[in-house]
């Protein structure tokens, strides 16, 4: 049962194969011997759970399903769930139970879908490799002594474990795309402004971005339809109509103009994902697609720009952690000041304080323009690029991340190089534009990915070109070995 | 650029994080890392060209003026580390 994608579910579901209370009580008990080892869970959910499956069973059998009803999911713990606690994969919220829903985790469970537990993360989603969290780090199931990739490790770990079929995540530079790259899983980051933010706790508000991760495009498009659409809640929200995902899933691909970035092909990039990546390039070019040749000159850019933004807006985001209001409070302040400076201390880890001091930095008076304004010049010049390529393209592919995922530890005490394995996923952030990521191969027995990149709300023609590339290749279909011979 | 530890401690008190003394040479040095990485910025040709705040170009939205929610203050608060009668405590602030 627990092989099946969400539309196989939901098609079970609706031949009355099994029940969702059914259903969920599998993958809880798969969640509960599973995730001693692989750390994909913060919060297990099981006994809301199976009320939320129980509530979905009878809405069923009245005749009302809505578009995820008894479907099981799971949240990256960044989005608030009420009376469910919240820790964004920090000691700072450790103990922090929301008072309301996200807009996404209220419009999943509007349609009807069973919330299994909240996924494990990097602290405040900062990071690559899920090295970060509070919690520990999550394994990959493709082999446990390598990262899952960041920050939304714990829900692409958990699908490609089987422990569930959907989930939701958040991207900011990568982190929805990446993960998804190195746990051989589909994931999505929409247009910004596509879903709601409301309630996902915001590490950098221009970049921040709520998407689905699932194991096919079609299950992802399913997430999508539910996840999307305008909410006052986010001022950066627009009100602009949702398509119907699934109407399009199939259409053939032919005549369509696929941009191929030079600078997604040079130094840096594995051998083996670049002739992974090229393979898939071929699928398309068989299914009718025609390949284009396009630059975007300031790729290199991309990743120095994100590290003045990103730390910029959460120095600012993250000030509202005082020890006052909510959140982790030090032991016997002598001072207000004091409880700021100690709370902040002990409740934030290495890699988010040292965000929050370049932030400050960069902000600070006498550096605003050398580093911030600077920075968003070059925002706009690798937004340009984009807009200069999708003149001639529909979509821009290429690899999702240069490596397979690594061992951890293997990036030392190097933020920088850490930092680099996110140098295809940030300028789809700092340009806004939506980017999914699909399995296209394995190097050295780990899955990597292909990265297809969409103008402003395209997300349609992406994932009807990852639907016709699933069709016709099974790289989303393969299972960590570890989960067969457990199996077998 | 690269900053020293006296840079450090001024950050550190700006954005009102404690950085203690086991751990202030490693921060430095990571910072300085990172700012290396951004300094290419500086090779950029950005003349003339407007910075870019929101990568649609979207303008904040405005709204009537009218109450749309209400706010249950004890659900709230049960988040807080200390509350009494409704308010938040925090050391004394005025002798």
């Amino acid at each position: 049962m627990h092989d099946l994608t969400l539309a196989q579910m939901c098609h079970g579901l609706a031949r009355r194969d099994f029940s969702s209370t059914e259903l969920t009580r599998h993958l809880l008990e798969r969640i509960g011997a599973a995730n001693p080892r692989y750390n994909a869970f913060i919060t297990i959910a099981s006994e809301t759970a199976l009320a939320q499956a129980a509530a979905a069973d009878r809405r069923r059998a009245a005749g009302d399903a809505p578009a995820l009803c008894g479907l099981p999911i799971a949240h990256k713990d960044i989005f608030c769930t009420r009376g469910l606690r919240t820790s964004c994969g920090s000691r700072m919220l450790d103990n922090f139970v929301p008072p309301y829903d996200a807009t996404v985790v209220e419009r999943c469970a509007a349609a009807g879908a069973v919330v299994l537990g909240k996924t494990n993360m990097d602290e405040f989603a900062m990071g690559s490799s899920n090295e970060t969290s509070y919690y520990g780090p999550v394994k990959n199931p493709w082999a446990t002594d390598c990262v899952p990739g960041g920050s939304s490790g714990g829900s692409a770990a958990a699908l490609a474990a089987r422990l569930v079929p959907g989930a939701t995540a958040s991207d900011t530079g990568g982190s929805i795309r990446q993960p998804a790259a190195l746990c051989g899983v589909t994931g999505l980051k929409p247009t910004y402004g596509r879903v709601s933010r409301w309630g996902m706790i915001a590490f950098a508000s221009s970049l921040d971005q709520a998407g689905p991760m699932a194991r096919t495009a079609e299950d992802v498009a399913l997430l999508l339809q539910v996840m999307a659409g305008f909410d006052a809640r986010d001022s950066t929200c627009l009100d602009r109509p949702v398509p119907d995902y699934a109407a399009t899933l199939e259409q053939p691909l032919a005549g369509l103009r696929i941009g191929v970035p030079e600078e997604y092909f040079g130094a840096g990039l594995h051998p083996g994902t670049e002739r992974a990546v090229r393979e898939a390039l071929a699928e398309f070019e068989r299914q009718g697609a025609r390949l284009v040749a396009i630059s975007l000159p300031h790729s290199g850019l991309a990743v120095p720009a994100y590290y003045v933004i990103a730390p910029a807006e959460a120095s600012a985001n993250l000030s509202r952690f005082d020890g006052v209001r909510y959140g982790h409070r030090c032991a016997d302040p002598v001072d207000l000041r004091d409880l700021y400076m100690r709370s902040r201390e002990e409740g934030f880890g290495d890699e988010v304080k040292r965000r929050i001091l370049i932030g400050t930095y960069c902000l600070s008076a006498g550096y605003y323009d050398a580093y911030y304004n600077k920075a968003q010049q070059v925002r706009r010049l690798i937004r340009q690029d984009f807009l200069d390529a999708f003149a001639n393209v529909d979509l821009i592919l290429g690899p999702t991340c240069p490596n397979p995922a690594f061992a951890f530890g293997a990036k030392g005490g190097d933020p920088v190089a850490m930092y680099l394995e996110d140098i295809y996923t940030i300028a789809a952030n700092l340009a806004g534009l939506p980017a999914l990521s699909v399995p296209c191969g394995l190097v050295d027995a780990k899955p990597v990915g292909l990265q297809i990149i969409g103008n402003y709300f395209d997300e349609a023609r992406m994932l009807n070109a990852a639907h016709r590339y699933q069709l016709a290749t099974g790289w989303h279909q393969l299972a960590p070995p570890a989960l067969t011979e457990t199996a077998a | 650029m690269s900053i020293q530890r006296a840079d450090i401690e001024k950050l550190a008190e700006l954005a009102r994080i404690h950085v203690n003394e086991d751990t202030v040479t490693a921060t430095t040095l990571g910072i300085n890392r990172v700012l290396e990485l951004i300094d290419q910025l500086r090779a950029a040709d950005t003349t003339g060209i407007a910075p870019l705040a929101n990568p649609l170009d979207a303008t904040q939205r405005l709204r009537e003026d009218l109450v749309s929610e209400t706010v249950d203050r004890d659900a709230l608060q049960a988040a807080a580390p200390a509350v009494e009668a409704g308010l938040y405590l925090v050391p004394k602030v005025v002798e």
